[in-house]
């Protein structure tokens, strides 16, 4: 079982299952094909397949700007404390490591920038 | 030149940091092979042939003497006492070690200087005219844009993994000296009914596939600049593929849908970001022309100093260029010496140009995407004195446009990509214009040697492109003509060069060279029309002839070697 990250704290690695349904998008999908359900949706899964595969950045950002998204947004696949700050700005509050990544040093992730350009 | 505020400062500083828990991480075996990789390049690092190559970003190629002794001192502690300047206005080391590279960069960092996104699929240096805020044909000062550029990009959240890498050039004049016909994007300052705008040109560039960029806007009002990246980026971001390393560049997305469907994906995604949060206030552009220091012109007499030398004059007449400020101009430093690899600088040399760049012209110098130095600012009287000291460490040579100012990749010699070594090839030509009469006889024209089809040694864009090629492991190489940067000056466009047929042994390249020299010399109709002229006017059949028609002959004229069978 992946380990997972909530809003820059580690959280239990078996959550209990939300009310609602879970959304989940792969990288080539269009968020307009779900965005009449976001509405009432427990989360929005976007997949990172690989390391370098990065078109679920631009996917976070469309759900929260242009989709005007809440809820929780979980960034699940191949995720390392590396992308952490990224995601974040790109609206992601939800991360499930790859697996080995250890979610307490991975938390470090968060402060390597403290200040940013854009 | 641009200096650091305390967001600059501790980016970099925070950004070393991150770099050192990386590489420690890799050393430890907690990061695998292929993710260190993505990391490690996107800090400049490359494992290379012999060692680990080392890109350290030098921003639209602008340096201070004392960044340029910063580097002369770490290239003499942790690699070999020389560097070298690559096409993409960088400096690579080419023998540091793994485990001390976070040393070099906290190094880099007390002098504002860093290697992030140098390489790496994500934004790269913003490059441009080594001749911003000094030519007499400026538009806009263009270090001011790149430097906007470049804050938007460094580190940008959404375009940090890209589906390849990403290249921008601005030019800020009304001639094309950035090359933004072969870039990514490409970004061409003009001013309409006095207002500043660009005309934005995408999907051009080299390497395999080399295409021509197409203007998806003609006239991009200045405050629009980085929403409508951000569209171009997301739109790549989205679209491009990630299947084929070999066919992810945009300039192949734009192939595959055509420019018409390009233009409207991005002009669509344009529309929900136009006039948002990233709109460019004429505040972000009066902060950031705050962060230049100027230099204190002097008022000087605009008319040109009397002064003849034997050696001068050919300098002065190559090297020294127009300046918009009366009575200075800028100075061209070849680094294209025959026998010394272009591009290569050793230590010492830094250390002397940074005190020609102290003596004379305000501590500042630029880096060339032809390799060589620039001292913009320098007093027209004083260029005897320059003159002599220059020539005094070899870099006064006096060549810059001519045949022997060759772009040449460092090649098989240091890199691991490489088919043929480019480096000798240069040499060879070089040789065979060693004749400075004859060498300005023929005039202008660019030489690029690429040591494989990656092509950092441009040459798809060299009037004349030599390129390496593996022939069942041996060393061949492809010459092509006709290539042209972009419209330095009014007439011949961008254009990539055509192969002229098989290729050839590296022994036979200068004389191929030099019969596609004959044949111009003998086709060109006054000194005034240049190589890639007469190539457009005529086309390539009779360069094609000159070379394979009798090439069982052993050629005519000046002393060359016979061809290998």
């Amino acid at each position: 079982m992946p380990s997972l990250i909530k809003g820059r704290q580690v959280a239990t690695a078996n959550p209990p299952s939300p009310e609602g349904r879970v959304l989940r998008l792969e990288p080539a999908d269009d968020p307009a094909q779900i965005a009449a359900a976001l509405e009432g949706a427990a989360r929005v899964e976007v997949h990172f397949p690989k390391f370098g595969d990065g078109r679920g950045f631009s996917l976070g950002r469309l759900l929260r700007e242009r989709y005007g998204y809440k809820g929780e947004l979980r960034a699940v696949g191949h995720i390392t404390r590396d992308h952490l700050l990224y995601l974040e700005r790109c609206g992601f509050d939800a991360f499930e490591l790859r697996d080995g990544e250890d979610p307490q040093e991975a938390l470090d992730g968060f402060k390597v920038f403290s200040v940013s350009y854009q | 030149m641009y200096t650091y505020d305390d967001i600059d400062q501790r980016l970099v500083d925070e950004r070393v940091e991150q770099f050192r828990d990386q590489t420690q991480r890799f050393l430890d075996g907690k990061l695998s092979e292929e993710e260190f990789r993505a990391l490690r390049l996107r800090n400049g690092l490359y494992i290379q042939r012999y060692a680990p190559m080392l890109r350290i970003a030098v921003p639209y190629g602008l340096l201070s003497s004392r960044q340029l002794r910063k580097l002369a001192d770490i290239a003499r502690r942790y690699d070999r006492g020389y560097g070298h300047f690559s096409t993409r206005q960088n400096l690579q080391l080419n023998w540091p070690k793994l485990h001390q590279v976070p040393d070099i960069l906290a190094e880099l960092a007390e002098v504002q200087m860093h290697a992030i996104q140098t390489s790496g699929n994500c934004v790269r240096n913003v490059t441009t005219d080594q001749f911003a805020g000094v030519a007499p044909d400026e538009i806009v000062d263009s270090f001011v844009w790149c430097e906007l550029i470049r804050q938007w990009s460094t580190f940008n959240a959404e375009f940090s993994y890209l589906p390849r890498k990403f290249k921008i050039a601005v030019n800020g004049a009304e001639n094309d000296r950035a090359a933004t016909y072969v870039h990514d994007i490409g970004l061409h300052a003009l001013r309409k009914d006095g207002e500043i705008g660009f005309r934005v040109i995408v999907g051009g560039g080299l390497g395999r596939t080399p295409l021509i960029g197409q203007v998806i806007r003609e006239f991009l009002p200045w405050q629009h600049l980085l929403s409508y990246l951000d569209a171009i980026l997301r739109t790549y971001n989205r679209y491009g593929r990630r299947d084929n390393i070999h066919k992810a560049r945009i300039k192949i997305l734009l192939k595959e849908w055509g420019i018409e469907r390009f233009r409207s994906e991005v002009e669509a995604e344009w529309q929900h970001l136009k006039d948002g949060p990233s709109t460019v206030k004429a505040e972000d552009i009066r902060r950031i022309e705050g962060r230049f220091t100027r230099p204190q012109y002097e008022h000087l007499s605009a008319t040109p100093i009397v002064y003849s030398a034997p050696g001068f004059d050919a300098w002065r007449k190559r090297n020294v260029h127009p300046h918009k400020v009366p009575g200075y101009c800028a100075v061209t430093l070849s680094l294209k010496k025959t026998g010394v690899p272009p591009g290569d600088v050793t230590s010492d040399q830094m250390e002397s140009v940074a005190r020609l760049a102290d003596n004379y012209s305000f501590g500042e110098l630029r880096i060339t995407h032809e390799q060589n130095l620039v001292l913009a600012d320098v007093r027209q009287d004083e260029l005897p004195e320059l003159w002599r000291e220059a020539r005094n460490i070899g870099l006064a040579t006096p060549n810059i446009g001519l045949a022997t100012n060759i772009i040449a990749c460092p090649g098989g010699d240091f890199c691991a990509l490489a088919n043929a070594k480019s480096i000798p090839v240069a040499e060879a030509i070089q040789q065979q214009f060693d004749d400075l009469d004859f060498l300005f006889d023929i005039g202008e024209i660019d030489i690029n040697i690429s040591g494989c089809m990656n092509a950092c040694g441009h040459h798809h864009v060299g009037h004349i492109g030599i390129l390496g090629v593996d022939k069942h492991g041996e060393e061949w190489y492809q010459v092509e003509i006709g290539g042209n940067q972009g419209e330095t000056r009014p007439g011949a466009k961008a254009s990539l060069g055509k192969v002229l047929g098989p290729s050839f042994a590296r022994a036979e390249v200068p004389a191929v060279v030099e019969k596609l020299i004959d044949c111009y010399l003998a086709h060109r109709d006054s000194d005034a029309e240049r190589f890639i002229d007469v190539v457009h006017r005529v086309g390539v059949e009779p360069f094609k002839e000159s070379v394979y028609a009798q090439s069982h002959q052993r050629p005519a004229g000046r002393d060359r070697q016979p061809a290998l069978a």
